[in-house]
């Protein structure tokens, strides 16, 4: 489908045709960080942020996340039999989600959703109810790298429409089968529009270029083995806390434990973000830990990220450079040097 | 505080440490890849001395690295250390966590640290790209931003109300001490907000507080006093505290952290630095410090031979807490 246009003054109707059957979610400013709200009402939407706090990938992943529930009692008829979960009642939109954002969800996929053997209905559910309208980046912020990853500001990977915002008009690009039948009613965009779409997107790129940018070439080229001895490790942990900041901030990172919860005679199956950064990540019950050091931890992530991921999904880097872990990290350790440390 | 000037003398003594091998490593920080955050950084050699930085941008507690590193890899460190790290290096030898003789210790007057969060609020949704010192005033830059600020409006809280800004034990000064100790802000206020709520009042108060946490142990993890192998939040032989994100968990977790601190914690403020979600959980420990100081008469780290009151009975103890 051709590109579209959208006013900013119809948004209300945009968004109202939206609402018919999906909740309307949009970055927010609370407090001094943006996130992710219910939107109220069109005057709500902001177009210059830059981008929420954490990644939103609690829509689809939520940290805590009952799966299944059981009466704990083995003397009931319905006891210790696991019941699932409902699935989610309502269909939902991300809006004004950042192409990074949207392109990580997508790579995510591949991970939850790999073959029959490993096919996460929880996340499937969630991702298939959920529409995800993208916000390009015209004005990248220093942190930001995803031009060095796969990614880009005006991407359209992992989205269904992506705007770009022309000033008092947004350029609406289909990029999903899904997105077509919201963009359906609007009028075409004209040869000025896409031209100016175009020149942001330049811009933008150019300014991304002047970031500290980010190398993967010679990874991709190197035996894992020539990566993972590589004396640089012995530097990189130092300063880490092995906290899970990196971690949760991230739009890509994944891992989860879980675990059975009781309480007198309910009893549940929850899974909980976890972090390779800590160490009972891997402690095996017998007391062994393959990753007992702060060093072997903390190389794990940024092997998993940049090597065994791509090795294992075709290509596709296990990190979309939104930047969040960047800004967040307490002893600012910057992962843009860790991988160019790698790409040497 | 001429920063520069005490930056130059840090790497000074370092290198001079380093070359002489009077240490083998010197512990302080170098320029971070974003505004307004310093990163710990280890000099092994003269040349990465040269690396090493003094800022208000300094928010880590270094004293929290010693105890990290596997014991037996570096026998003697420098340490690039003010007021409130050298009470913790104290509260770490009493606590036998370190020696005496295994530090050389780097005297700095803290100028009181900036709260990059605080500066970040005035410009809400921008921005920032680079955040300079200049005397007593930060630049702020970045895309339609050219801004200037006074220091002193923007400093951690704990750094308001500091009682020890010089270091407590110290081997060679930076620079000269500061006059005065005390930054002069009344720690009771931090404190006495507690008091005067009922008990539902507070609750809400605490959940108001916490509600944003999602349990990524920064605090934990940036603290000098948690060094248990294994933290209480991670045992699972009982598994006393939940992972998941009910509150009562997360209340559980802080709850617990605040009272281990008791009569250890110098309110450094490098837990709420570390929080990428910018909880206050000094709110916590700035009570239990107060009930600690009202108590038994203690404030931790300012005495190496002092005998912190949780470590030891003694029989006149106030019990008048006890119903």
């Amino acid at each position: 489908m051709a590109d579209k246009i959208l006013a900013k003054d119809k948004l209300p109707e945009f968004l109202a045709q939206l609402e018919k059957e999906h909740r309307v979610y949009a970055p927010q400013l609370q407090g001094d960080d943006y996130r992710w709200a219910p939107l109220e009402q069109a005057g709500d939407v902001v177009w210059d942020f830059s981008n929420t706090r954490l990644s939103p990938k609690e829509f689809f992943f939520p940290q805590t996340e009952c799966m299944m529930r059981f009466v704990n009692d083995p003397a009931d008829p319905e006891g210790m039999i696991m019941k699932p979960e409902e699935p989610l009642d309502e269909k939902r939109v991300l809006m004004n989600i950042r192409p990074c954002d949207a392109k990580a969800f997508g790579v995510l996929d591949l991970i939850f959703c790999q073959d029959d053997y490993t096919d996460d209905p929880y996340w499937r559910d969630k991702r298939e109810k959920t529409l995800l309208v993208a916000l390009a980046c015209n004005d990248p912020c220093p942190q930001c790298f995803c031009t060095s990853v796969g990614c880009g500001p005006h991407s359209e990977a992992g989205s269904d429409l992506l705007l770009v915002d022309l000033g008092d008009k947004l350029l609406v690009k289909v990029t999903s089968e899904r997105g077509a039948a919201f963009a359906e009613g609007l009028e075409e965009a004209g040869e000025d529009d896409q031209k100016k779409a175009a020149e942001l997107k330049k811009a933008a790129e150019d300014k991304l270029a002047q970031n500290l940018t980010v190398g993967t070439d010679k990874i991709a080229q190197k035996e894992v083995l020539e990566l993972f001895d590589d004396p640089m490790w012995d530097r990189v942990w130092e300063s880490c806390l092995n906290c899970g900041t990196c971690t949760f901030c991230c739009p890509t990172c994944h891992c989860f434990d879980i675990q059975d919860e009781t309480q007198g005679k309910e009893g549940r199956r929850v899974r909980n973000w976890d972090w390779c950064m800590h160490w009972l990540f891997t402690r095996h019950g017998s007391g062994h830990n393959p990753r007992g050091t702060s060093k072997e931890r903390v190389r794990q992530r940024f092997m998993h990220k940049f090597k065994y991921i791509p090795l294992k999904r075709g290509g596709e880097i296990g990190c979309v450079g939104c930047g969040r872990c960047v800004v967040l990290c307490p002893v600012n350790i910057d992962v843009r040097e860790v991988v160019n440390q790698m790409n040497a | 505080m001429d920063f520069e000037a005490v930056t130059q003398k840090i790497r000074e003594i370092a290198k001079r440490l380093l070359s002489e091998g009077q240490v083998d490593a010197v512990l302080g920080y170098r320029e971070g890849t974003v505004p307004m955050r310093e990163r710990p950084f280890f000099a092994y050699t003269p040349e990465e001395a040269e690396q090493l930085v003094w800022t208000p941008f300094c928010c880590n507690n270094l004293a929290n690295f010693l105890i990290r590193k596997p014991k037996g890899e570096i026998g003697k460190w420098g340490i690039v250390a003010q007021g409130c790290v050298t009470r913790n290096l104290v509260g770490l030898i009493q606590e036998n966590q370190l020696k005496r003789e295994e530090l050389f210790i780097i005297g700095v007057p803290s100028p009181g640290m900036v709260d990059r969060r605080k500066v970040l609020d005035k410009f809400p949704g921008k921005t920032i790209s680079q955040v300079l010192v200049e005397g007593e005033e930060l630049v702020i830059k970045g895309p339609g931003l050219d801004e200037r600020l006074d220091m002193k409006t923007v400093k951690r809280d704990n750094c308001y109300t500091c009682i020890q800004r010089n270091p407590v034990i110290v081997d060679e000064m930076a620079c000269d001490k500061a006059e005065n100790d005390s930054m002069g802000g009344d720690i009771d206020k931090m404190a006495a907000p507690w008091e005067s709520l009922d008990p539902d009042q507070r609750w809400q108060a605490f959940y108001d507080n916490f509600k944003d946490c999602i349990r990524c142990y920064a605090c934990r993890d940036a603290c000098p006093l948690c060094y248990c192998h294994v933290c209480f939040v991670d045992e699972s032989q009982p598994q006393w505290c939940g992972k998941t994100q009910d509150f009562a968990d997360v209340a559980t977790f802080h709850l617990l952290r605040a009272f281990h601190c008791a009569g250890r914690c110098t309110d450094c403020g490098a837990c709420e630095s570390a929080c990428p979600v910018g909880i206050k959980m000094r709110r916590l420990t700035s009570k239990i410090e107060k009930d600690i100081r009202q108590m038994y008469g203690y404030r931790p780290g300012l005495e190496i031979e002092a005998t912190p009151p949780m470590s030891v009975y003694k029989p006149n103890d106030p019990e008048d807490f006890i119903k």
